[in-house]
């Protein structure tokens, strides 16, 4: 596993968790630090184990096997009041019958604190989340957002040392949503508080995270900045949940070619043995169009950056369907080697236009060797 | 990776959660609760069911006797009883059965048996497992007793206990008793079939109509919840019984016996079918109405194919609940029943008349199995028709049709006037002074002081004994559901629970206060003090009306996001101040509504707490059931008419209740 940066403070440790529920193995061996400060995601499917990572992490579900430490202190089979967190649900969990005011002030009551007190710190958190004159309402009064950003702010009340998030945007409007991840992660910058969020959604986690953790069936694929999951996936699972990718079998033959058809394409380097069956794979966005005329001497016309691209390392393709997608063209391209299988590429608007490309026309495309990845073939992934 | 297969959890030590003080209280709670649930119910219900196979047999060849000559010397060889008794035929096969309570007289065997004779007699038994009395003097063991005559003739032989299915086969042999089981088959399923086919009307007309007053439809059906399932039985005697106002209509037949039964049973099921089908179709989805009118089914095919199908699970759940109401009600059967027997009734004969307790456990047992059966269904039926709840579907609304909604107004009018009818039969019945040769008003009947049957004292006794399980039953009731439901963790206490609190409602009152009997009148149990108390009313209640009332209350709670209690704790509270600030405020209606329920059940009950009752602690509804059996009938339903008041006023104090407080916090209630 990565470890977290080196130069800030671990704080919370994970190690060798297990957990089964009956035959049932939800989470198979996980170990993962975080560190002081950071924003950490669990980004997976339904079922991948990451709400479960998140209950034993709040003590709501125990763990079978393995410790937590939070801050230098075994935490792994604490009540969740003997831990130190605040959380917020989906659901945002809003006492229903209490003002917002009182939802705030609730874990502050009976802390010692005086009313002023209790008093001074429920108006900063209320207008922190941007909400000031909202105490007196109760949530029902309240717009989905609204009543999230009340949970929030309950959960920071009492200036917990980590802040658990599960699934917090997923029952809002898309819009919200977008406003709300931005305010949510200012707020965690603001604030420096250790963060754990999950979700299924990999654009909130992409924009939101400093790490993600992708997991899947209970084990984690991949631990790493969201640049490092998109550009560098380790995993075929992860290459196919984040963002887009084209899969292609295909069939190995040295350590960094491989064989497609008829086609040989130079690949990055892998060690699987000559002729073993691969998956190969590369993102739409990353393949290049060639105008025909002026071959790969006309890289710099594209509107991508001139990849260190070998001018070889093409394919003749048609094009069999494009789709119009605002900021650019979604094609579909068959290409004769690999039968029925397509590619989707996304070319720009303007590439579109001055190559005068549309559906049925013939088309080079170059498959840049450094984009394109190839993983050992599994059955699970279609 | 992805596909990694399954794995086995890898050896190591097991994390044993760290109990914080909220998980210690709360098993603490839980387990108490659960103590309650067995006390009140689980060792009562055992020591009724050993009850039924206990056998008590008198071995007379156990006891031998010498006779003196007149001079007092004893002459004779000793003789067994049983030689006696093969010579003499004193006693016959089933004389040598009994209960616990039988004792045999031995001067049967001596046919020249006289106390005045100066014979002297010996008895002893064969080993100290026979015993015998002289009065009430135990004596066993084989030592030679001599006892004059005059003594001797207090000598009584005492059975040998065993276990057996004895009392079964002695059941199953008495055809009086067996006539019984197929008495209360037919009666429940005729009455099950006439009150299912009622309320469907009745329901079908209040949610496919558009015609008017169907609010107070609604509250006069709803009327026969808050009478004791007896009072219509009083009624119908005033209406058909041998000096019956309209007798002319029964053609020679007699009210008393099967067709009372049955007309009462159909009065008192009533709302309760009315209600469940009621619910049923409401839930059903307008679009499939849409689909088959778009296809051009006439209305009729839409009925059979739409309507019923759509109210199936309804329909069986109220047949099954209906089923259940009437085989296992006793006041009713009691009232009206004549020489016509039911099993609940013979329970309560076999204890009350006889002071038979293993027939009436016996009875028990056998009226046990059609109830457990009947539950079990209704539940099976009721989880289908929560999944069809769950899907979502578009609430139908009825068209005004004037033909249509004209029939169902004439329809809902005529039940209505049945139900008002027998209530106001019971009004006019306690006002008149002496029916039928004196019909002047007169407030005569009140006089309870005056009757048997506990009278005024009784009355306040009810309404003591109402409010007392309307408090006391509330919190038990929502405090052991918010365990169940709220809690994580201790899953086998939690499901044993669960069974526990669903099952009073598989009990018939009858059984449960027999076995109340078995477990709290036995000396050797420290309990025994709650016997005869008012105490033991409360808790006989409570159980009684147990699972309706949990039911309730976990349904509230489910409708509470789970997340509160994970919130709470995150913010290191303590789960009492959850509950008492966020979870009772937020249930409050359902709280009121498991108050009200208990209140007007422990008002109107009659079977369960006719056991359990002594002299200080007489209840109104069982004073309507003594009365009447004394042929005090008309106070009997005076004071039935007094429940069904109290039970309205207490109804409508509920109502402003709960509205006043949906007022008060209807802002946050809205959605």
């Amino acid at each position: 596993m990565i470890e977290a940066s080196n130069h800030e403070q671990m704080f919370l440790k994970i190690s060798g968790l297990w957990k089964a529920f009956g035959n049932f193995v939800a989470l198979q061996d996980i170990s993962l630090e975080v560190s002081e400060g950071e924003f950490v995601c669990f980004l997976g499917p339904s079922g991948c184990g990451k709400t479960t990572l998140l209950r034993a992490i709040a003590g709501l579900d125990l763990q079978s096997r393995g410790t937590i430490e939070q801050g230098n202190r075994d935490i792994s089979n604490l009540p969740p009041a003997e831990r130190d967190y605040g959380i917020v649900f989906q659901s945002y969990a809003l006492f229903p019958n209490l003002t917002i005011y009182k939802n705030i002030a609730y874990g502050l009551e009976n802390a010692g604190l005086s009313k002023a007190t209790i008093n001074t710190r429920v108006t900063e958190l209320l207008s922190l989340v941007g909400l000031p004159d909202q105490g007196k309402k109760f949530p029902a009064q309240l717009s989905g957002g609204q009543q999230q950003r009340i949970a929030l702010a309950r959960a920071i009340a009492t200036e917990p040392g980590l802040l658990l998030l599960d699934e917090p945007l997923s029952a809002l409007d898309a819009k919200v949503r977008v406003s709300l991840r931005h305010q949510i992660k200012e707020l965690q910058r603001k604030l420096g508080v250790t963060t754990i969020m999950v979700t299924h959604d990999q654009e909130e986690a992409l924009s939101m995270a400093d790490r993600i953790v992708v997991m899947n069936q209970g084990v984690i694929e991949q631990i790493g900045s969201p640049i490092e999951i998109y550009r560098d996936p380790e995993t075929l699972f992860v290459a196919d949940f984040i963002g887009e990718m084209n899969q292609i079998s295909a069939t190995a033959t040295s350590t960094s070619m491989i064989n497609f058809g008829a086609n040989k394409l130079a690949c990055l380097p892998h060690t699987f043995e000559p002729s073993s069956q691969v998956v190969a794979t590369i993102r739409p966005e990353d393949i290049i169009p060639l105008d025909e005329k002026s071959q790969a001497t006309d890289v710099s016309t594209t509107d991508r950056p001139a990849q260190a691209g070998n001018s070889s390392n093409t394919l003749e393709t048609v094009i069999t369907d494009m789709e119009f997608l605002g900021s650019y063209w979604r094609a579909e391209l068959n290409c004769n080697e690999i039968g029925e299988e397509t590619l989707n590429a996304n070319f720009s608007m303007n590439a579109v236009r001055r190559m005068g490309l549309e559906v049925e026309t013939n088309l080079l495309i170059e498959i840049p060797a450094d984009r394109l990845k190839v993983f050992q073939q599994t059955e699970s992934v279609v | 990776m992805a596909t990694t297969p399954r794995m086995h959890l890898p050896a190591g030590p097991k994390i044993t959660p760290k109990l914080g003080s909220d998980g210690w209280i709360m098993r603490g709670f839980i387990a108490l609760i659960a103590v309650y649930l067995i006390i009140a119910l689980a060792f009562p219900l055992y020591a009724m069911l050993s009850k039924a196979f206990s056998t008590y047999q008198f071995d007379l060849s156990q006891f031998e006797f010498q006779v003196s000559d007149e001079s007092g010397q004893f002459i004779t060889e000793s003789i067994s009883a049983q030689s006696l008794n093969e010579k003499t035929s004193a006693y016959s096969e089933v004389d040598l059965s009994a209960g616990s309570g039988g004792r045999l007289s031995v001067t049967a065997f001596f046919p020249d048996f006289s106390f005045r004779s100066p014979v002297n007699y010996k008895i002893r038994g064969a080993d100290s497992s026979a015993v015998f009395l002289v009065g009430s003097e135990r004596h066993r063991g084989p030592e030679w007793l001599e006892l004059d005559s005059n003594t001797f003739r207090r000598v009584v032989l005492i059975p040998n206990s065993a276990t057996g299915l004895g009392n079964f086969s002695r059941y199953f042999e008495t055809p009086a008793l067996v006539r019984s089981i197929k008495n209360s088959l037919l009666i429940s399923t005729i009455s099950t079939l006439i009150t299912v086919t009622l309320a469907f009307g009745f329901a079908y007309a209040l949610s496919r109509s558009c015609m008017r007053f169907k609010g107070v439809f609604k509250l006069i059906a709803m009327a026969p919840i808050l009478v004791p399932s007896l009072l219509p039985g009083i009624a119908l005697v005033y209406l058909f019984g041998n000096q019956g106002m309209l007798k002319g209509l029964m053609m020679g037949e007699s009210i008393y016996g099967p067709y009372g039964i049955v007309a009462g049973s159909v009065f008192f099921t009533f709302p309760h079918a009315m209600l469940i089908i009621t619910t049923a179709l409401a839930i059903s989805d307008a679009r499939l109405y849409e689909a088959s009118v778009s296809l051009g089914a006439s209305r009729w095919k839409t009925f059979w194919t739409v309507t019923i199908p759509g109210a199936r699970y309804g329909l069986i759940s109220a047949a099954f609940v209906v089923f259940n109401l009437v085989i296992t009600d006793f006041g009713l059967p009691k009232v009206i029943g004549g020489q016509f027997n039911m099993l609940a009734v013979d329970i309560y004969k076999q204890v009350i008349g006889q002071q038979n307790f293993e027939m009436g456990a016996v009875v028990s047992v056998v009226l046990l199995i059609p109830a457990m059966l009947a539950f079990t269904i209704d539940r099976v039926v009721q989880r289908k028709q929560v999944a069809l709840l769950s899907s979502r579907s578009v609430v139908y609304q009825p068209k005004a049709n004037s033909g249509f909604d004209w029939i169902c107004f004439g329809y809902c009018s005529v039940i209505a006037f049945f139900i008002i009818g027998i209530l106001a039969v019971c009004q006019f019945a306690a006002l008149i002074k002496f029916w039928p040769y004196d019909l002047s008003l007169s407030l005569k009947n009140y006089a309870f002081d005056l009757m048997d049957g506990g009278g005024w004292r009784a009355y306040q006794n009810s309404i003591r004994m109402a409010l007392l399980t309307a408090f006391f039953g509330t919190i038990i009731v929502f405090i052991g559901a918010y365990m169940v439901e709220k809690t994580q963790g201790f899953k086998t206490g939690r499901s044993l629970f669960q069974f526990l609190a669903m099952l009073p409602m598989a009990i018939p009152g009858m059984v449960l206060g027999l076995a109340y009997i078995f477990f709290f009148n036995n000396p050797s149990n420290p309990l025994n003090v709650l016997y005869g108390t008012m105490s033991i009313l409360v808790l006989c209640t409570v159980t009684h009306f147990y699972t309706v009332s949990h039911l309730t209350a976990v349904t509230a709670l489910k409708q509470m996001d789970n997340e509160f209690e994970s919130v709470s704790s995150s913010l290191k509270k303590p789960f009492y101040k959850l509950f008492f600030r966020v979870s009772v405020p937020v249930c409050l209606p359902s709280i009121l509504d498991i108050s009200i329920y208990l209140f007007v059940n422990a008002m109107t009950t009659v079977s369960a707490v006719v056991f359990l009752y002594s002299s200080g602690t007489a209840l109104a509804s069982v004073a309507v059931l003594n009365m009447d059996d004394a042929g005090d009938v008309a106070p009997a339903a005076a004071m039935g008419m007094m429940i069904f008041y109290t039970n309205v006023v207490a109804r409508v104090v509920h109502l402003l209740l709960s509205k006043g407080l949906l007022k008060r916090t209807q802002v946050w209630r809205q959605r």
